[in-house]
């Protein structure tokens, strides 16, 4: 069956027929490479989000103060709410179970002044907390701790780029730097994947914060890291009692959706999931669609190949051929043109997605689109295969054309 | 050579059943050259398919060379052809893709002989039907009478016992006819066995035998005397 001879045969069949082969094969790379193509872009798709949601925590909530929309227990609507130090407290010991940790986040901008050297960056008054919300990544020093935020120390961990730009190539720990007018002392320099801005701010203890502006309470907003074995109900659970929580505390109605927002990174991240989820199986089943396409289109050329030679069977059967013969040389020349034009598709498809590589994550949020070789080997080896039993009912028929009737056949 | 006992025939025609071949006795000697006559559903082409294996018998008896043809299956009934049989058709059949040099090596290939050899033997039966030069054109290159030389070197190649020739002229103007007649001949002269359906008087006038065949029986069986197809050529 996979003697010299046949493949000769074989080849020679496909050489004289040009057309005929052309056409199967580029139905089966098209197929490979359309699977290919839409696997690897729905992967690249998820890719974004998990770039995304990379950057920060994805066990955390944030709450922003806001103005309230309408009147309750006497007060009016359009009051600010402002959050304070005793919410803080308050959330932590009411809520045990789920809070891992707790920070405030209070944003002011402020010049900056090492030396000679000065420029305005965002400092952020925090507890130690905010780091792992932010997932800061120290690359020398330590971040703000218990003791700092405690005894309301003078000392600020600096982004990288705050350090490149006013330290130049020496070393800052321990330097004094000139923060809005007071001194303070660098104990940490960090960096975030959120990018060059997140690298171009500074952490000081919040408490230090409110002790420059006259010793206030006030705290901006609130970051709260939950327990991740609650998982995504707890989270949605927390969040619900929390808002109610508040409410009451703040004498905020009920009703009311303004007085101050909750952004649950769970929640999005799951919502995001979803999303991604839903496309990755609408992509599969079109991926899958198009397999199953390729192959309906192998077993169409294979009837229409066997129609067309059925005459030459004829002879060949009149003057020898046996039954096993005609069928693998018609099974073994498809499986052949279908492998080559298969593999051609695979590889054709995955070289196109890696020469994308970011170039489509501004316009189409596509990073690093891909397919894994095992899926589309796995994809290609169903196509033959299929093709290939789908090619083997035609080939059988043909081996039993009576070769008195298919010499009568012009 | 063929020895054939009250073979009998009939096709299923839907409800009705046609009975073609009503008891066929007749035998072939080695060397032979036999016509066999009759006008279109005398069941003549339909003799020639049993003959070939093409097709099978209902009743009767069919012995090729002391070996019984009964029950082949169809790798059987394809090892026979390639082995005892040689076939000419009226519209050559040759495979349109292949040369004439690899339509002749065909059978060979069949019979898994090295692809060295049976170029070497194919060459060689066209150089018999005196076709060398155009051993590497396409059937669509050829006339009709070189096809047909084709056709019958392809026969020819696998050395087989018989040859069997179905309307072989038919599709063939009269001269070209005789020349293809002339090379049967000399085949025959070589000591072939042949058998050659046709309804052309003259053509059968040039076999050593003829059959007449009609309503699916043999009517008359006679020697004649060979006309050369030399003569007419």
């Amino acid at each position: 069956m996979f003697s010299k001879d046949t493949w000769q045969e074989i080849f020679l069949t496909i050489r004289k027929n040009k057309l005929r082969t052309v056409l199967s094969g580029f139905t089966v790379s098209l197929g490979i490479l359309i699977f290919v193509g839409l696997v690897g872009l729905t992967n690249g798709l998820q890719n974004t989000f998990e770039y995304f949601f990379s950057q920060d925590a994805t066990n955390v909530m944030y709450i922003f103060p806001g103005r309230t929309s309408m009147p309750y227990k006497g007060y009016k609507a359009l009051r600010r709410i402002e959050l304070e130090n005793s919410d803080l407290k308050d959330i932590k010991e009411d809520f045990p179970m789920f809070v891992d940790y707790i920070s405030p986040r209070i944003f002011r901008s402020a010049l900056v002044k090492y030396k000679e050297e000065s420029n305005n960056y965002t400092t952020i008054g925090v507890d130690w907390g905010q780091q792992f919300a932010e997932k800061t990544i120290m690359m020398k020093g330590r971040y703000i701790n218990q003791e700092d935020v405690k005894n309301k120390t003078k000392n600020v961990a600096i982004g990288r780029l705050v350090e490149q730009d006013l330290f130049g190539k020496s070393n800052s720990i321990g330097e004094f730097i000139d923060v809005g007018g007071s001194m303070f002392r660098v104990v940490g320099v960090f960096q975030d994947d959120g990018g060059d801005n997140e690298e171009r701010q500074l952490y000081m203890p919040y408490t230090t914060r409110q002790l420059i502006e006259k010793n206030t309470d006030k705290i901006g907003q609130i970051v709260i890291g939950f327990k991740e074995e609650i998982g995504y109900t707890g989270a949605m659970a927390f969040q619900r009692s929390l808002e109610k929580y508040l409410k009451q505390k703040k004498f905020i109605s009920p009703e009311d959706e303004n007085g101050f927002f909750v952004r649950n990174v769970a929640d999005q991240l799951k919502q995001n999931q979803d999303f991604a989820g839903v496309l990755a199986i609408i992509a599969a089943l079109v991926a899958f669609g198009t397999i199953i396409a390729g192959i309906i289109g192998i077993s169409n050329i294979m009837v229409y190949v066997v129609k067309e030679r059925t005459k030459e069977i004829g002879i060949r059967k009149a003057i020898g051929a046996t039954p096993r013969s005609v069928i693998s040389v018609i099974l073994l020349e498809s499986i052949f043109i279908t492998t080559i034009s298969g593999f051609l598709g695979m590889f054709l498809g995955i070289a196109l997605l890696s020469t994308l590589g970011d170039k489509l994550m501004d316009d189409y949020f596509i990073l690093n689109p891909g397919i894994g070789t095992g899926l589309a080997v796995f994809a290609t080896l169903l196509l033959i295969v299929f093709g290939s039993l789908a090619g083997y009912v035609p080939a059988k028929r043909a081996a039993r054309i009576k070769p008195i009737e298919a010499l009568n056949d012009e | 050579m063929i020895e054939i006992k009250d073979l009998h025939k009939s096709y299923k025609m839907g409800s009705n059943s046609l009975h073609v071949l009503k008891g066929i006795n007749f035998s072939v000697e080695e060397g032979e050259l036999v016509a066999i006559m009759g006008s279109s559903g005398s069941g003549k082409s339909t003799l020639l398919n049993i003959l070939g294996m093409l097709d099978e018998a209902d009743e009767g008896e069919y012995v090729l060379d002391g070996i019984p043809i009964k029950n082949l299956n169809e790798t059987k009934a394809a090892n026979y052809r390639n082995k005892f049989l040689g076939f000419i058709f009226q519209s050559f059949n040759l495979i349109n893709y292949k040369t004439a040099l690899e339509n002749v090596a065909l059978p060979l290939y069949y019979q898994k002989l090295p692809r060295k050899q049976r170029q070497e033997k194919a060459l060689q039966y066209l150089e018999q039907v005196g076709l060398k030069e155009w051993s590497h054109h396409l059937p669509s290159e050829l006339s009709g009478g070189q096809k047909q030389r084709v056709a019958i070197a392809r026969a020819m190649v696998a050395e087989p016992k018989v040859l069997l020739a179905d309307e072989l002229t038919g599709a063939l103007d009269s001269t070209t006819s005789y020349e293809v007649m002339e090379l049967i001949q000399k085949i025959n002269d070589q000591g072939n066995t042949i058998l050659v359906v046709t309804h052309e008087p003259d053509i059968a006038q040039m076999c050593k035998r003829i059959v007449h065949l009609k309503d699916g029986v043999i009517v008359k069986d006679e020697k004649v005397k060979q006309v050369r197809a030399k003569a007419h050529v």
